[in-house]
């Protein structure tokens, strides 16, 4: 039985977090000797469809419906169970996107499915049992949860698996669905999108500032930084609540959690709901001009100084190893 | 008009979190449980909805009697009465499959979820009971308005937003911006204990995951301290060391 992974696009192209879902199907089909079926829907290129073939889908099924062009949950839960159903896939693999968390658990209900949410492991399949390793309490511990059906949905954290190019061509099938009429009740509106900036979720270098940094006028040069990194901007809760930054920076328990190989945190002291957005990043840098800052406690590098003195002077050593790199 | 909240009862967010029986039980000695903070805000704006307009606020929860005192709070926040089905709560499947149960018999115009619960932030149960009831579902909204028959939602996506119209009944699951918490006034919480609790048992629910163990996090290593003279040293070891730029 093949897998079936669904791949995202955000306006008719594909993400990293929809490559990194495709390296991870494809290494659980290898666990299983099958092979590989992705689904995609909307407005895809053939170029970007074969192309997933990089990363290990031996078949793509393009459903490019003008009903289904833009995300609706429910039409698109139907859509891919019924795929799963036709190709008889019993492991249907997604990313945990902010789309894919309204779609995996309807998917899963659909197929009578148990769902691991936000795995960020391969399963383990041994003695008989499909166990996931999943995040659990804000970032403070792991679960291993155990799908105990016959069919199974996963949801991959963005960032928590490796891209892997494989080489080879996908070979492209047109998957004509209508979806069910019922399942368009929801009409989008507006969709907003602020293409200039480095998406937050799905960045690979976070720059993150706190209270320290005084005021909005301020963010000049953690702009400046973020800019030359091609980083993402986030800030803790007091500075989106004081208006200083927008609340789609706000990292933390109650805002976006991030996991990018790099976070950089100036002027955050590292309270604990701050912390349980950010732990899972994989380099932490804290720069904070109290020794005692709990930030430190979790960060890999540190510098102890006044973001003021420290920020231009971090700006100018990136800037001569851009110069000459 | 007729909302139902579902609440859920977490750790409080400053909870060390710790296992025992080898890593396979959650260790709840000595910790203190609150109302899940996603769940205060769909309960705010589940009371700010129906005020002035003869609706009501049903909160449902799915515990044992230990959460009780949860329930109360969410009964002195303002909610209208309760029910608890007398379970405890195995995963996000088993929630929704109760709740779906309890709202099949009594009809709701807007159910109302957290975006997740703190402790498993599963994010599951909100799209989980839409489809058990043939629902639309948002699972992470930040604002919500109602409009006569129609209810206009704004929901996150990667580096933006989108606004979506659906008509009711939907479930939700609010996240921060649809409203601020309300804090229990002292009327609210005396009124809070004679307002209804109704205690219903679960129905059958086949499992389809079950939590087999825990683990924490590997501890880092030792922060390595740079000068603050030299930041130039933190961009070589970023780059040499940790190879993240
Ligand atoms: C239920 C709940 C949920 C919460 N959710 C979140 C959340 O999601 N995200 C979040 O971030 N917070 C959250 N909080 C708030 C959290 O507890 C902290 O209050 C918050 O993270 C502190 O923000 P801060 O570090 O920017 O500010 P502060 O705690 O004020 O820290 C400022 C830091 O900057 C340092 N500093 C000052 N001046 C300088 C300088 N010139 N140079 C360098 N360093 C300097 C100080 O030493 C200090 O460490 C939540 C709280 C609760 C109760
Ligand atoms: N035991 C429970 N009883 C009632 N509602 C719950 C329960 N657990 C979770 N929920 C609801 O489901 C939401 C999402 O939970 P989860 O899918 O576990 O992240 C929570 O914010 C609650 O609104």
């Amino acid at each position: 039985m093949p897998v079936l992974v669904y791949t995202e696009n955000a306006e008719g192209k594909f993400k990293k977090s929809t490559f990194e879902a495709v390296s991870y199907a494809r290494a659980i089909a290898d666990q299983n000797n099958t092979n590989l079926v992705a689904i995609s829907i909307g407005d895809v290129s053939n170029d970007q469809l074969t192309a997933l073939g990089k990363y290990g889908a031996e078949k793509v099924l393009n459903v490019s419906n003008a009903k289904l062009k833009n995300f609706i949950n429910q039409a698109y839960a139907s859509v891919i169970a019924d795929a799963a159903k036709k190709e008889g896939a019993d492991i249907v693999v997604l990313s945990n996107s902010f789309s894919g968390r309204g779609l995996a658990p309807r998917v899963g209900v659909k197929l009578q499915a148990g769902v691991a949410d936000g795995a960020v492991a391969l399963p383990e399949q041994t003695g008989g049992k499909f166990t996931v390793k999943k995040t659990a309490f804000s970032g403070k511990a792991f679960a291993i949860v155990e799908l105990t059906s016959a069919n199974k949905v996963i949801s991959l954290t963005p960032n928590s698996y490796k891209v892997v190019e494989k080489g080879g061509a996908a070979t492209v099938e047109d998957y004509a669905t209508e979806g069910n009429a019922s399942d368009f009740k929801a009409i989008i509106k507006e969709i907003v999108r602020s293409t200039d900036k480095v998406s937050l979720p799905d960045a690979d270098i976070v720059v993150s500032a706190g209270r320290g940094l005084k005021g909005p006028e301020n963010w000049g040069m953690i702009e400046e930084l973020a800019g030359l990194l091609g980083a993402a901007l986030a800030c803790s809760k007091p500075v989106s609540d004081a208006g200083w930054r927008p609340h789609s920076e706000h990292v933390g328990q109650t805002g976006i959690a991030v996991s990018p190989n790099l976070y950089i945190a100036i002027g955050i002291s590292g309270a604990i709901q701050h912390l349980a957005g950010v732990s899972s990043s994989k380099v932490i840098v804290v720069i904070n001009k109290d020794p005692e800052a709990p930030f430190f406690k979790v960060a890999d590098f540190g510098i102890v100084g006044d973001a003021f003195e420290v920020v231009p002077k971090l700006i100018a050593a990136v800037k001569e190893y851009k110069a000459s790199a | 008009m007729k909302i139902l909240v579902c609440i859920s009862n977490v750790p409080d967010t400053t909870t060390k979190i710790t296992f025992t029986d080898n890593n396979t039980q959650f260790n709840n000695n000595g910790v203190q449980f609150i109302l899940n903070p996603y769940d205060e805000i769909a309960l705010a704006r589940a009371i700010e909805l129906t005020d002035g307009d003869n609706g009501s606020v049903t909160v449902i929860n799915i515990g044992e009697a230990s959460t009780e005192p949860t329930i109360r709070k969410a009964l002195a926040i303002g909610a209208t009465d309760a029910v608890r089905v007398n379970a405890k709560a195995h995963d996000a499947w088993y929630v929704a499959s109760q709740v779906a149960a309890y709202v099949k018999a009594n009809p709701y115009d807007l159910i109302l979820t957290g975006r997740e619960s703190i402790d498993y932030n599963g994010s599951k149960v909100a799209s989980m009971l839409g489809e058990l009831l043939d629902l639309p579902s948002v699972s992470i909204i930040k604002k919500l308005d109602i409009d006569g028959d129609n209810i206009t939602i704004e929901r996150e996506i990667e580096g933006g937003k989108e606004v979506l119209t659906i008509p009711l009944p939907i479930v939700a699951g609010a996240a921060e911006g649809v409203a601020e918490p309300k804090i229990p006034n002292m009327r609210g919480i005396m009124s809070a204990r004679t307002k209804p609790l109704t205690v219903i048992e679960p129905v059958g629910v086949k499992t389809l995951s079950e939590i087999i163990s825990y683990e924490t996090p590997a501890p880092r290593g030792q922060v390595k301290l740079i000068a603050a003279d030299d930041p130039a040293k933190l961009v070589d070891l970023l780059h040499d060391e940790a190879r993240v730029i």
